[in-house]
């Protein structure tokens, strides 16, 4: 930490870990089933419903992450909550209305017939399309400090088009894992596009957070931490590496069949801690600091109760994952 | 900028988000409990029939919920986007009770909601039985913890003031803040009633279609029975409520009654429309003292007139829509105890078919019209007596505000007319 910042209390250093683990569970989590809803289009009706299917019983609860992450926002940054949502108040509105429309699109999708089953289908897509690439965006305004400017809003666009693809990625290497037949093939084949996205997307925020953010470059370029800190994207390049090679072949061994998504999830994994410690000790960068938190009355009372409940979270989530574990098959829509 | 513009826009932005989503949870929070009941029967009888009218509510819930998901998530961005005012001055409060619910609650319900719709043949039965009755422990938990936000709003207790902002004193006051008990008791109550009119209301539909089908006359049945129980009950603690929004919101009281000046002996005004310029009511039709007897129990009491306050509500809104609500309220109670009286023959008549029908989504319009007294009435303030709704407002420009409500208004627009028609599409075929 540089030297003249106010004090992190270790309640403050807490929530921040607390609400990091949120976004990223929300991300692994929901990113993959977006990222089955972006790849909708590619498949034909049958395979459709698998892939909607594979995906049914966990979305809400996947989303629920979300409610979480900002949820922790609001109890422990309270200041920063508000900058940060109405700084990303477009493309905020743009999310929700794509996490509306594909949220009920499961329902409405397999209850409509004709045209109107074919219109809730490609809003399932855009509404997937639509809240992956405002998750982008908004990464890409807040790393950038919410800058005004042209070159900024395109590099916040290019960061939404590269979560498309991170999403992708994760969506198909899930696909793999749950589904089989054509359909795995075809999922091996949409892994590879979602990497080649990925790799875009990773290299881009990469080089241009450093080049944008004076303190950012300090933190990765000083001496002496860069050769350790290098280790993580050599990391990273080297899940990509394997990921590669794992999606290359025609059919994929019985019990290998979860590599790829795993694969998939470390990447992401690293990535993120890869931000985390470009950002820390910031919650807005440069300006709103992990030590501007809420009432410690107020943080320890959500503390205690998350300490007692998350346990709990976690266990049912684990259950409802092994209920509905095995291959994607029958209509469970009906 | 000019502030009120973003207010207005605000405003109208947070009521429609809210308005458009309390619609599915007053509807799921009761169902929940109906298809507990169901499942039960079910798992008690083994017989196919109470199977079919589970699976048939089943379907009716799960896009229901999918609706008050997706409405809920918006509504947990709108504070930080659109009252960044409020979480600074009072999030050390309303963060923790929001946290909680997400916590104890959502995940809840979002979870075990998979293994409810999808878990039947893959689950031992009593794991699916505990599975529907989490899901409605987690949608009346959700009511609980937003509740006491909304009436603490209302009627605040337990915080301390330091620096200019406020922190919880004492938790358990805060949560069971003076009106939170009435409120609870009767927001449960009309997600009860509204769930029994929809359930009612849609089997009759079926049966206009269908007049043999005896698993729709079996819902119809216990839907009305209670209706006929819960309706006059939802009337008393209403009551109740309002004697308690008497002691700590005198204001609300005056506009909801449309009383302008102190009166002793104050009649209940029937109708009117309340004249915001010239402070009296044109047209009206009063009964004299009984506005005394009902708010005070006793004839010739005193009761506070708008006047006497410095700040109060706009009077017509909340006249208005008190009005409405209580009036549904009352054809509740005369449509659930005939059908009772009615359903002692056989066969419901066609023309009392179609009357229940009609009265399907009469619990949307009460709720909606009881929340519109509730919040329009707390203004100016938006926690009474601490924080004002215009200092709340953020420093969004009305064109974002503009886009945004936009885009929501289409989006609503569709989702609404596509779960209008499904719903209509299962509620006229057979169950089986
Ligand atoms: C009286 C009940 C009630 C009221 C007043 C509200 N809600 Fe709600 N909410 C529910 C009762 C509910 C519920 C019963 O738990 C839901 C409705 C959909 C569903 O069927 O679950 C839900 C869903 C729901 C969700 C999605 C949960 C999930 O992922 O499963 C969120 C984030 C919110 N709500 C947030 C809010 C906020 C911020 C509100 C106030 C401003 C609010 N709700 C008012
Ligand atoms: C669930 C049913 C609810 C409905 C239908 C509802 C409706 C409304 C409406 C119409 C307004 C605008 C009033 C005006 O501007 O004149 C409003 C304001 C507001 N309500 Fe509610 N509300 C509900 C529940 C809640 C809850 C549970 C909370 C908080 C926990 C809440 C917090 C607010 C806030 C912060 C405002 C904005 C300030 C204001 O305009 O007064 N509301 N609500
Ligand atoms: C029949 C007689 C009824 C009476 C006397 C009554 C009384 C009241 C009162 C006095 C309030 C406002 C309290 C305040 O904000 O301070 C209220 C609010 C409300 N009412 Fe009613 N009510 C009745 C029927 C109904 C019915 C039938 C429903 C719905 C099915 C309903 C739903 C609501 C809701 C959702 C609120 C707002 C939440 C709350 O403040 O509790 N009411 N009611």
């Amino acid at each position: 930490m540089m030297p003249g910042m106010p004090e992190i209390s270790a309640l403050a250093l807490t929530f921040a870990f607390l609400m990091g683990v949120a976004i990223l569970a929300y991300v692994v989590l929901d990113g993959y089933d977006l990222g089955v809803g972006m790849l909708m289009p590619a498949a034909d009706p049958e395979q459709q419903n698998r892939m909607v299917n594979s995906i049914g019983p966990f979305w809400d609860a996947n989303e629920t992450w979300l409610v979480l992450g900002v949820g922790i926002l609001l109890v422990a940054f309270p200041a920063s909550h508000g900058v940060i949502l109405q700084a990303l108040y477009l493309p905020v509105a743009a999310m929700l209305v794509g996490l509306m429309l594909r949220g009920v699109a499961f329902e409405f999708r397999m209850k409509a017939e004709g045209w109107h089953r074919e219109l809730w289908n490609w809003l399932f897509w855009f509404g997937s399309f639509l809240a992956a690439f405002a998750q982008g965006v908004m990464l890409g305004r807040y790393l950038t400090g919410f800058q005004p400017g042209f070159g900024y809003w395109l590099f916040a666009l290019m960061v939404g088009a590269a979560l498309c693809g991170g999403y992708v990625l994760l969506g198909a290497t899930w696909l793999i894992a749950r589904t089989e037949g054509e359909l795995q093939k075809k999922s091996l084949a949409w892994a590879r596009w979602g990497l080649a996205w990925v790799a875009f997307g990773v290299a881009l925020v990469s080089l241009a957070t450093p080049l944008v953010n004076e303190t950012v470059r300090e933190k990765w370029f000083g001496m002496p931490q860069m050769p350790f800190l290098m280790l993580l994207p050599a990391t990273s390049f080297a899940f990509g590496l394997w990921l590669w090679f794992l999606t290359g072949k025609k059919l994929i061994d019985q019990n290998r069949e979860w590599r790829p998504f795993f694969g998939a999830v470390a990447i992401f994994v690293l990535a993120f801690l890869g931000l985390a410690y470009s950002i820390y000790p910031w919650v807005v960068i440069d300006r709103i600091g992990l030590w501007e938190t809420a009432h410690p009355s107020s943080l320890r009372v959500v503390l205690w109760g998350a300490l007692a409940v998350l346990p709990f979270i976690v266990a049912y989530n684990v259950l409802a994952y092994w209920i509905f574990r095995g291959k994607a098959r029958e209509n469970l829509y009906e | 900028m000019d502030g009120s513009d973003a207010l207005i826009l605000a405003r109208s932005q947070f009521g429609l988000n809210i308005a458009f989503h309390i619609l599915f949870p007053s509807l799921t929070i009761g169902l929940a409990w109906y298809l507990v009941y169901f499942r039960a029967q079910y798992g008690r009888s083994g017989s196919p029939e109470w199977l079919s009218i589970y699976q048939r509510w089943t379907k009716v819930f799960a896009l229901t919920f999918a609706m008050g998901v997706v409405s809920g998530i918006t509504m947990s961005f709108q504070f930080g986007t659109n009252w960044p005012g409020y979480m600074a001055k009072v999030g050390n409060i309303a963060g923790p009770l929001l946290a909680y619910e997400v916590l104890t609650a959502f995940f809840l319900e979002a979870t075990f909601l998979g293994v409810m719709l999808f878990g039947m043949n893959r689950v031992p039965p009593w794991l699916h039985m505990a599975a529907t009755l989490l899901v409605a422990l987690g949608t009346t938990l959700s009511a609980f913890w937003i509740l006491a936000l909304n009436s603490w709003m209302q009627t605040p207790a337990g915080h301390i003031s330091q620096d200019g902002v406020l922190i919880a004193g004492d938790w358990v006051t805060v949560i069971f803040n003076p009106s939170f008990p009435y409120r609870f008791c009767h927001m449960l109550l009309a997600s009860f009633l509204t769930a029994s009119f929809v359930v009612a209301g849609l089997s009759a539909w079926r049966l206009l279609k269908a007049a043999d089908d005896a698993l729709a006359r079996r819902t119809l049945r216990v839907a009305v029975t209670v209706a006929a129980v819960l309706a006059p009950l939802q009337a008393f603690v209403g009551d109740q409520h309002g004697l308690n929004t008497l002691e700590h919101q005198p204001a609300k009281i005056a506009a909801m009654e449309a009383l302008w000046k102190t009166e002793k002996g104050m009649p209940l005004v029937l109708v009117a429309i309340p004249n915001e310029k010239e402070k009296r009511n044109d047209y009206a039709i009063e009964i004299p003292r009984l506005g005394s007897l009902i708010l005070k129990h006793d004839l010739d009491a005193e009761v506070k007139g708008l006047e006497a306050f410095e700040d109060h509500p706009p009077v017509a809104p909340v006249f208005f829509a008190f009005r409405a609500m209580v009036g549904v309220g009352v054809l509740m109670i005369a449509v659930a105890w005939l059908s009772l009286f009615l359903s002692r023959k056989k066969i419901f008549p066609a023309w009392w078919l179609w009357v229940l029908s009609g009265f399907t989504f009469s619990g949307w319009i009460a709720t909606l019209c009881g929340w519109l007294v509730t919040e329009i009435g707390r203004q100016p303030w938006l926690v009474t007596g601490i924080l004002r709704t215009k200092d709340a407002v953020g420093s969004v420009g009305p064109a974002e505000l503009g886009a945004s409500l936009t885009g929501y208004v289409l989006t609503y627009a569709l989702m609404f007319t596509a779960y209008m028609v499904v719903l209509t599409h299962i509620a006229g075929k057979s169950a089986k």
